[in-house]
């Protein structure tokens, strides 16, 4: 963990592709979030694709583009906070094979080489979620709610790329984790039990399988309905957009379905804060979130 | 006389390239968006398009995207400060040559009755204009071929671009320095503005001259008698100054004059002014004429862009203008490279070489398939890749200077090359995420077909896995094909069945053997066997939902998803793409 002088945190902000292009509210709602609890973020223009999609398509580019990244971070002397479980995942197996093969490394070295960089592996890769539970501290957030949820209910939905596998991303137990309940249990509102809480949500085969990737996100958000819960929880842009804007075309075309809208971790942490709406990006999400206020102890 | 029909053709050629060209962004088509689209059709929607604009209030918006955008350039300053700098010298200083010297006769003399070219402030700001072109121009070589600036690429069209720069402005600055050394011009002017009586009279002003105004006579040299000289400046004062500001104004002509002293005579003598005219403004006229076809349209396309790309929206312009728009768009580019310097996929170019992957050299190619290009198998292949590897962050379109809409552009170009015979086997990973969130923009007919051709092509031999009738017969393919998996963890497999047991693929379907082919233990089982061209033709590997429940939940680490991933890539490979598929650009533009 980055501890700079006076104890400060900071870490170079990873944010990808898909949040600045298409879930802007995840960014804001992070920034601010991270501010408020003294969270010092670095941001890198020079970043790139973290090579998620190459997974498909070729090993060597995919560890390349993680690879320039880190090597961009560590070249600051610092740690990656990673906002997309997606990246995180990448990022993290990028790091596991180059650890395992020394001469998938030497091989990527001579290529970052070109682009006047080179990998080390000292920067440690942590997603948004670890950062707040293991570097900011339960104690700490919970401190900094000001306004508690009452009588809310969240499915978490801790998606599949940070939790698996767990020799590579070491995030939390994987088959019983804990992380993101405690975080969404602090805020106030209730974190239920539902079967399918650790299954995917399908969107990597958006686009591939629209058929099969939509049957596995209508499987979750069936499951919640019936556990009984209010909204949604993710942290990730991927399983945002499968919960939100690709709920918002699979119950269209389903007449009488109910819905079960998705919110973005800071998001709702940050409403507890009493971070405006604004800030955090409320609006923005396809489907209609405003309700949830409605569940603040104060309001 | 000469002067005047060069002039006049040099204006013809121009004029009818400037036609040929608008013409062009009416008639070209580019990817999807013109298809539908007759040339009359555009015509007139963009005629519309553009009245409608005028007399609305988006007018406002127009002036300001041109004072800000077009003339203040701010859009490089905010990416580059050197650039900018190169640039406004650029364009500024040869704007203002051409408004004040090149047009002095229409321009500058009328506004000025006491215009002329030998005289301050114009004989100055001439001199300063030329230098702040050469300036840009010095910059602009230093940061193409020294500053090794990141995946910048330089074509023809760029390397003309310098050259003719250098060639009128080096060719003025000379014609100036030796103008200003030249005894026979020297000669010809007394011969026309002083009417002199003798020859002692003539010497005095020569002897002036040539101390002060710097011409270089074969016949009087330094040092001179005071009396002659101040003889000579008082018909100077006479004859001459009216016309004359002191040379040293024109600097950069008068160190070109102090540097060209020793040859002087006998260059005057070989008639140096005279070919030095020749050079310069048949190389104006040459650059005027080629300029609709060179690199310098864009100072028409360019502008046109950033001021279009302002009031235009995805969703509520016509789309026949969209279409035109998009031929235009390729004119405008300058080749400047931030879109590549910017992309978040450009670790893709370096592990796979392919330039096309780079959102400038797309353009290029772009520009030449417009043009009616005919594509080769294998450049159709490397395009495809280029085009497709793309993870639509949108950071190209943003930093554009002469604000291409990028975005809208490759999103129409990828999905007109995926629909072609050729499969693309990228379309089956994550970089078809937005393509899937947007599925509705595409008929549903268009929209599966190119998932199906890239099914068939990955399958190979094996689409008789999909027969469920039919038995596989196992080939005998040898250990070798073993150890040929970097994951060779399959060898640990004792077939439990967990994979297959805990995989929510197969959970979805009532007989997944019927879709995917082979479930995930019998995978296993076929790497086992040595069969892994058979294990590589399932459709299970391109419906892994890479969830890692089959990988976490093995009781013997065996590593499953990334099996299937290795298997992905060696398919991939095997079709010629990503590391195999390495292309050049060479005969793009």
């Amino acid at each position: 963990m980055n501890r700079g002088k006076n104890n400060i945190m900071r870490y170079a902000f990873f944010i990808g592709c898909n949040i600045p292009a298409r879930v802007k509210q995840y960014e804001s709602s992070s920034r601010a979030v991270l501010e408020k609890v003294g969270v010092d973020l670095v941001d890198f223009r020079e970043f790139t694709c973290c090579g998620y999609p190459l997974r498909n398509v070729d090993r060597k580019a995919f560890v390349l583009s993680a690879a320039g990244n880190l090597a961009i971070a560590e070249s600051e002397g610092l740690d990656l906070l990673v906002l997309c479980k997606c990246g995180f995942g990448t990022l993290k197996e990028a790091q596991y094979l180059m650890r395992e093969d020394n001469n998938l490394l030497q091989d990527i070295n001579e290529l970052l080489s070109e682009r006047g960089l080179k990998y080390q592996g000292k920067s440690k890769v942590k997603h948004l979620l670890s950062v707040l539970y293991e570097d900011v501290g339960v104690n700490t957030l919970k401190s900094e709610v000001k306004i508690p949820y009452k009588n809310l209910n969240i499915a978490t939905h801790y998606g599949c790329h940070a939790l698996r596998p767990s020799e590579v991303t070491q995030f939390d137990n994987p088959v019983a984790p804990v992380i993101f309940d405690e975080l969404v249990r602090l805020t106030g509102a209730k974190s239920i039990e539902w079967p399918t809480k650790l299954e995917c949500c399908g969107a990597p085969l958006m686009g591939i399988n629209d058929d099969l990737s939509a049957n596995l996100a209508r499987k979750k958000l069936n499951d919640g309905l019936k556990s009984g819960a209010d909204y949604l929880c993710t942290s990730c842009p991927y399983c945002q957009i499968q919960f939100d804007t690709a709920q918002d075309m699979i119950v269209s075309k389903n007449n009488g379905e109910n819905i079960l809208a998705s919110v973005l971790y800071p998001q709702l942490l940050g409403l507890s804060m009493g971070i405006d709406e604004e800030t955090l990006g409320i609006g923005m999400n396809q489907l209609d979130i405003s309700a949830i206020k409605s569940y603040l102890s104060q309001e | 006389m000469f002067f005047s029909v060069s002039l006049y053709c040099s204006l013809a050629v121009f004029s009818i390239g400037l036609l040929y060209k608008i013409f062009t962004w009416f008639s070209r088509k580019v990817g999807m968006s013109s298809k539908h689209f007759s040339t009359p059709q555009r015509v007139s929607a963009a005629a519309k398009g553009i009245l409608v604009t005028i007399f609305s209030l988006k007018l406002f918006i127009l002036l300001k995207v041109f004072f800000l955008d077009v003339i203040l350039q701010r859009r490089i300053l905010k990416e580059d400060f050197l650039r900018w700098l190169m640039h406004m010298l650029l364009y500024g200083g040869f704007m203002l040559l051409l408004l004040m010297h090149a047009l002095d006769n229409f321009i500058t003399a009328e506004m000025f009755s006491d215009y002329y070219s030998t005289r301050n402030p114009f004989m100055f700001l001439r001199d300063l204009f030329g230098f702040m072109t050469l300036v840009g121009l010095g910059i602009a070589i230093y940061r193409r071929f020294i500053l090794k600036v990141p995946r910048l690429k330089t074509n023809t069209m760029d390397i003309y671009a310098i050259i003719i720069i250098a060639v009128i402005m080096v060719s003025g600055i000379l014609l100036e320095g030796i103008k200003i050394t030249s005894f026979s011009v020297f000669q010809k002017m007394v011969e026309e503005y002083a009417f002199l009586d003798d020859e002692e009279e003539f010497k005095a002003l020569e002897s002036f001259w040539v101390k002060e105004f710097g011409v270089v006579s074969p016949n009087v040299e330094g040092p001179f008698e005071e009396e002659t000289i101040t003889q000579g400046l008082d018909t100077h004062d006479m004859s001459c100054a009216g016309c004359h500001s002191s040379p040293q104004w024109a600097f950069t002509g008068y160190a070109t004059a102090k540097i060209l002293k020793p040859v002087a005579v006998p260059l005057d003598k070989a008639g140096a002014v005279s070919i030095l005219w020749y050079i310069h403004f048949l190389a104006c006229f040459i650059g005027l004429a080629y300029l609709p076809f060179s690199k310098m349209f864009h100072i028409i396309a360019s502008p046109v862009s950033l001021l279009v790309n302002a009031v235009m929206d995805k969703d509520k312009s016509n789309p026949a203008n969209i279409a035109t728009r998009q031929v235009m768009e390729l004119d405008a580019c300058t080749h400047c490279g931030t879109c590549s310097l910017r992309c978040s996929a450009a670790p893709a170019y370096y592990a796979f070489g392919n330039e096309y992957i780079l959102p400038s050299e797309k353009l290029v190619f772009l520009k030449a398939l417009a043009a009616g290009k005919k594509l080769g198998t294998a450049e159709l292949k490397a395009i495809q890749e280029g085009v497709y590897v793309c993870t639509n962050c949108d950071r190209c379109t943003v930093v554009c200077p002469v604000g291409i809409n990028l975005k809208d552009l490759w999103v129409n170009v990828r999905e007109d090359l995926i629909q072609t015979e050729q499969p693309e086997p990228l379309i089956l990973s994550p970089y078809s995420f937005v393509r899937g969130l947007n599925r509705k923009d595409v008929p549903e007919k268009d929209y599966l077909r190119p998932l199906q051709n890239a099914r068939r092509a990955v399958a190979g031999e094996f689409d008789s896995i999909m027969d469920k009738n039919r038995i596989l017969t196992l080939k005998d393919s040898g250990v070798s094909e073993i150890s040929k998996l970097p994951e060779s963890t399959f060898s640990y497999c004792f077939g439990c069945y967990n994979c297959t047991s805990v995989c929510p693929v197969v959970g979805s379907y009532d007989n997944p053997e019927e879709t995917l082919g082979l479930l995930p233990h019998q995978i296993m089982c076929c790497l086992g066997l040595g069969l892994t061209e058979m294990a590589s033709g399932a459709n299970m590997l391109w419906d892994c939902v890479t969830c890692y429940q089959c990988q976490e939940h093995c009781p013997q680490n065996v590593k499953v998803t990334d099996i299937l991933y290795q298997l992905k890539n060696s398919v991939v490979s095997d079709l010629g793409r990503g590391k195999a598929g390495r292309t050049s650009v060479a005969n793009a533009a």
